[in-house]
């Protein structure tokens, strides 16, 4: 004997009948995106890999405090790892992540259900415990050790933001690649060849155009550069945060001006935003059109 | 009776590889069929056109009077086992189906499939640690809880164990008897003798045969199913049973 | 304005009456200026004051001629005496010696592109004592020539608001001798302090902040000293040139940010004694040119964009004993060599142990990142502080040396931070 199933929404097995079953209705995409992701969610909260990339994180963090410094030390510290990690964490994971769930994909999918609805709710699951992995990681030792006062808090907020934002960016980044890639290793060769482009390549060529016309007035199109590379961008905006006397050493009042002033964040803000709306427009486009 | 589902001249090539070449077939409702053919024949392409994984280059496929291919809620009334897929290993066969269950809230739906594949005592357990069988048995759960009009079976007893395989195939023959339909997809050719209606046998992407397994049958001189098999695969375009 | 000025030079004539007769006997020496008389302008009452007497100006908004001292004389403001020169004037100018001038405000002089127009001007003076006035809206505030033996304290003296640059210094000496210029608050000049060719003047105790240029402007002064200063928020910092045997201790030099702003600038400055200051936040926290044989010890320098910048033609100089803690470059240098040694400090950077456990690091460290030395010469190269790329090539740096000085280590490093003898600089709302 099989022991009676409680689920929800189950009716008692219904007896057989030989009428032709309704398909029922679909709940709003709203709905679809919010229930896959969540249940992706579940199933990343416990996955290891991510579990060990929050470990990872918060025990950089706590080295750093042990080291000792002040708050300002310790996230200017951070930024470092922020840039660096938060952007391959992520686009390596969601690689990996969406060649797994290919067959839970095809599983909603074989459901009436929409594609583009489907595409993000598993992409808004996955990009929601990645950001809390980093998050947790790095901010649960900073409130343990009470590392950030009110002088610190805004830094590290910062940070934190701008970790969020480049963990979506390149998630998105990392899926607009994987869904036209049927093959996992070439699809994690071309994303850790764009994070080297983005994270390294970049600003060598901008330290190249830097120190080959360091005669030339700089300021202006380098920050147009720093705008047009995600991490370059974030780290312009913590540069402002714990380099502030230098960055205001060497730009003076234009750095000041356009990022002080409210265009300035929001422009900054809006062009983080869509790092992170268009690579996902990108691969939800992709997945949409693909035969899979 | 109208056939329910029709595919008409369905062609489809990835990249410069033609795939499927001008299927057409039927599956005739109330009837198992089984899809057969060797590896790289088309068999999978086909089955994901069904669900709309794939858009086929030409062709039409129409599905209980809807354009199968043109709107997925025709897909509704699919119900759809891929050949042994992962899932998510960190969720259980519970999460998935409460999961369905908020996506479809007032379909229609079937406990038999659960209980006679013996799902429930592996509900609660997360699918990572299920055995190959044991996530297999989930895997046609799935598929045939929204009572499907037509499930679409991918080696549906591969990695089963005798027992369920066996009750798997009950569970199919019982919704034959409901007018439902089955296609299954297989290389096992024991299946056919035991499970099969109709046979669609497909040849590096062409129709090699569609028709009843009786009729295959007459094709081998000594009445077997190997000979008949062999006889298509080595004879010329066969006609296309009615 | 000139009816005014007209019916000003008509007043004296006026008889002096019964009330401020019997003033007048009261304290034989003193001359009470007030819109009611005896004296309406401090010019009659100045005109009428013998050597050595005092005047005292009642409250009330005195315009007047530009006021000549001749004659040791005490000026004396009640509060709310203020001397107006409603934008066109200098206003009190002593020529004599012995002088002091106290209480009074003055207010508006006005701006000149052609002379260095002064609220309070001193020339060829000895032992003059300005303290306690209030100088606001002036072009230059006091101004000090050829004097000597002058005290300047607790004086408060604010520019003109706006942003304009057309202002003249808050306290400006030049070629004197033997002035102490101590406890006073200057604010939106263009510098705070000036000294040219001065010999033995002491700045202790002020706090020279919002300068349009420079907070303390220093030149041509040997065997000067200023101690326990603030000098605060100055679009250039501080700037000390051209000088030997300078003493500077306990000064705060804080919040100096932009381009070309200095916590301290050193040009062609030896023997000197940079002691106890505190180095916070600014640009540049201390930059040396040209600067031989200066020592540098005590000195904590937190939070700059550079911490110590040393020149190739800095030579010899001792840094000792001092706080390095988050500035984004600790030390820069535009030289592969370097004579100057580094001792004893401690540097937050620094990760070294100590096995023997005699509170020195057993490491020496580097103070200098390559990309300081890139940044010296390309300064735009600092928006790519941080990155991946600079972070590799340092550590490249690190491992193989090719661009940063060998020589630049601190051999014994300290362990742990400095008790510093950190003199709280005078601190005003």
């Amino acid at each position: 004997m099989i022991a009676p199933i409680a689920l929800p929404h189950v009716a008692t097995s219904p007896a057989p009948d030989h009428a032709m079953p309704t398909p029922g209705s679909v709940p709003p995409a709203r709905l679809v995106v919010l229930h896959t992701a969540r249940l992706v969610g579940r199933d990343l909260v416990r996955n290891r890999w991510l579990l060990s990339s929050a470990l990872g994180f918060a025990l950089v963090t706590e080295l750093l405090i042990r080291l000792g410094g002040d708050g300002l030390r310790i996230v200017a510290s951070l930024v470092n790892v922020v840039l660096a990690a938060t952007p391959l964490v992520s686009a390596v994971f969601t690689v990996v992540y969406w060649h797994v769930a290919q067959d839970f994909v095809a599983l909603l999918l074989a459901q009436p259900l929409r594609r583009s609805a489907v595409f993000a709710g598993v992409a808004l699951g996955l990009v929601v415990p990645l950001a809390a992995a980093f998050v947790a990681g790095v901010g649960l030792p900073l409130v343990v050790h009470r590392s950030i006062d009110r002088d610190t808090a805004r830094a590290a907020f910062t940070l934190l933001g701008c970790g969020v934002a480049l963990t979506a960016t390149f998630s998105g980044l990392a899926l607009a690649i994987a869904v036209r890639s049927a093959d996992r290793v070439r699809a994690l060769g071309a994303v850790l060849a764009l994070w080297g482009l983005l994270a390294i390549a970049y600003d060598g060529v901008v330290l190249f155009i830097t120190t080959r016309f360091s005669d030339y007035a700089l300021e202006r199109p380098l920050l147009a550069l720093a705008a047009l590379n995600p991490i370059d961008l974030a780290r312009v905006l913590l540069l402002l945060e714990v380099d502030r006397p230098m960055l205001l050493g060497y730009t003076g009042a234009v750095l000041e001006r356009f990022f002080g002033g409210a265009t300035g964040s929001i422009l900054a803000g809006s062009v983080l935003l869509l790092w992170i709306v268009v690579p996902m427009w990108i691969a939800a486009r992709g997945f949409a059109r693909r035969d899979l | 009776m109208d056939p329910l589902l029709s595919l008409r001249s369905i062609a489809k090539r990835f990249g410069r590889t033609r795939v499927l070449d001008d299927v057409t077939a039927d599956v005739h409702r109330g009837r198992i069929t089984a899809l057969v053919g060797p590896n790289g024949s088309g068999k999978s392409t086909l089955n994901k056109i069904l669900l709309g994984f794939v858009s086929p280059d030409h062709g039409t496929a129409m599905f209980d009077g809807h354009d199968l291919l043109r709107s997925a809620d025709a897909r509704a009334t699919i119900g759809y086992m891929p050949q042994q897929p992962r899932l998510p290993e960190q969720l259980t066969a519970r999460d998935l189906l409460e999961l369905l269950h908020r996506l479809r809230p007032d379909a229609a739906r079937d406990e038999r499939a659960l209980d006679l594949l013996q799902v429930g005592p592996l509900f609660d357990t997360r699918l990572g640690v299920l055995s190959g069988g044991q996530r297999q048995r989930i895997n046609a759960a799935l598929a045939l809880h929204f009572r499907p009009v037509l499930a679409v079976l991918d080696e549906p007893t591969a990695g089963l164990d005798p027992d369920s395989a066996q009750q798997l195939k009950l569970l199919l023959r019982d919704l034959t008897r409901e007018g439902r339909s089955v296609l299954v997809t297989s290389h096992v050719l024991s299946e056919l003798e035991t499970l099969a209606d109709d046979v669609l046998f497909l040849l590096e992407g062409r129709v090699a045969f569609a028709g009843p397994l009786a009729a295959l049958r007459a094709r081998a001189t000594d009445g077997s199913l190997e000979g008949a098999i062999a006889a298509v695969m080595h004879g010329e375009a066969s006609e296309v049973a009615a | 304005m000139a009816s005014l000025a007209l019916v000003a030079t008509v007043l004296p004539a006026i008889p002096i009456d019964q009330c401020a007769a019997q003033t007048y006997a009261r304290e034989d020496r003193t001359f009470v200026v007030s819109s009611a008389g005896p004296y309406t302008r401090i010019a009659d009452a100045l005109a009428a004051a013998p050597a050595h007497a005092t005047i005292t100006v009642r409250p009330g908004r005195y315009r007047e001629p530009t006021v000549i001292v001749r004659r040791p004389v005490t000026i004396s403001g009640m509060p709310g005496a203020e001397l107006d020169g409603e934008g066109a004037r200098e206003l009190l100018v002593v020529a004599a010696d012995s002088v002091t001038v106290r209480g009074l405000t003055f207010r508006n002089t006005g701006r000149s592109q052609v002379e260095d127009r002064a609220a309070l001007r001193v020339t060829n003076a000895l032992h003059c004592t300005i303290e306690r006035n209030t100088f606001i809206d002036t072009f230059f505030g006091i101004y000090l020539a050829k004097v000597e033996g002058c005290r300047i304290h607790a004086n408060r003296l604010t520019g003109p608001a706006g942003s304009q640059m057309l202002t003249g210094n808050g306290i400006h000496l030049w070629s004197s001798r033997d002035v102490t210029i101590t406890d006073n608050v200057i604010r939106r000049h263009r510098d705070g302090i000036y000294f040219e060719f001065v010999r033995h003047g002491a700045a202790i105790g002020n706090e020279s902040a919002g300068m349009h240029r420079y907070g303390l402007h220093f030149m041509f002064s040997d065997s000067c000293r200023y101690e326990r200063n603030r000098f605060v928020e100055n679009t250039s910092g501080v700037a000390v040139m051209y000088t030997n045997h300078v003493v500077m201790r306990g000064n705060d030099f804080s919040r100096n940010r932009g381009p070309a702003a200095y916590g301290l600038l050193l040009k062609e400055i030896s023997d000197s004694e940079l002691h106890d200051n505190r180095f916070r936040d600014n640009s540049i926290g201390l930059h040396l040119e040209g600067a031989n044989r200066n020592q540098i010890a005590g000195n904590r320098f937190e939070g700059n964009g550079w911490g110590v910048r040393m020149m190739a033609d800095a030579q010899d100089n001792l840094v000792e004993g001092n706080v390095f803690a988050r500035n984004t470059f600790d030390v820069a240098t535009n030289s592969r060599s370097s004579t100057s040694t580094f001792r004893g400090n401690w540097w937050d950077r620094y990760r070294g142990y100590d096995l023997d456990r005699n509170g020195r690091g057993d490491v020496p460290f580097a103070p200098v990142r390559l990309f300081a030395t890139v940044a010296t010469d390309a300064p735009a190269t600092v928006l790519l502080l941080r990155s991946v790329l600079v972070d590799l090539l340092d550590l490249a740096e690190r491992v193989v040396p090719m661009i940063t000085p060998e020589g630049l280590v601190d051999a014994a490093p300290l362990m742990r931070t400095p008790q510093l003898r950190l003199v709280a600089a005078t601190e005003r709302p």
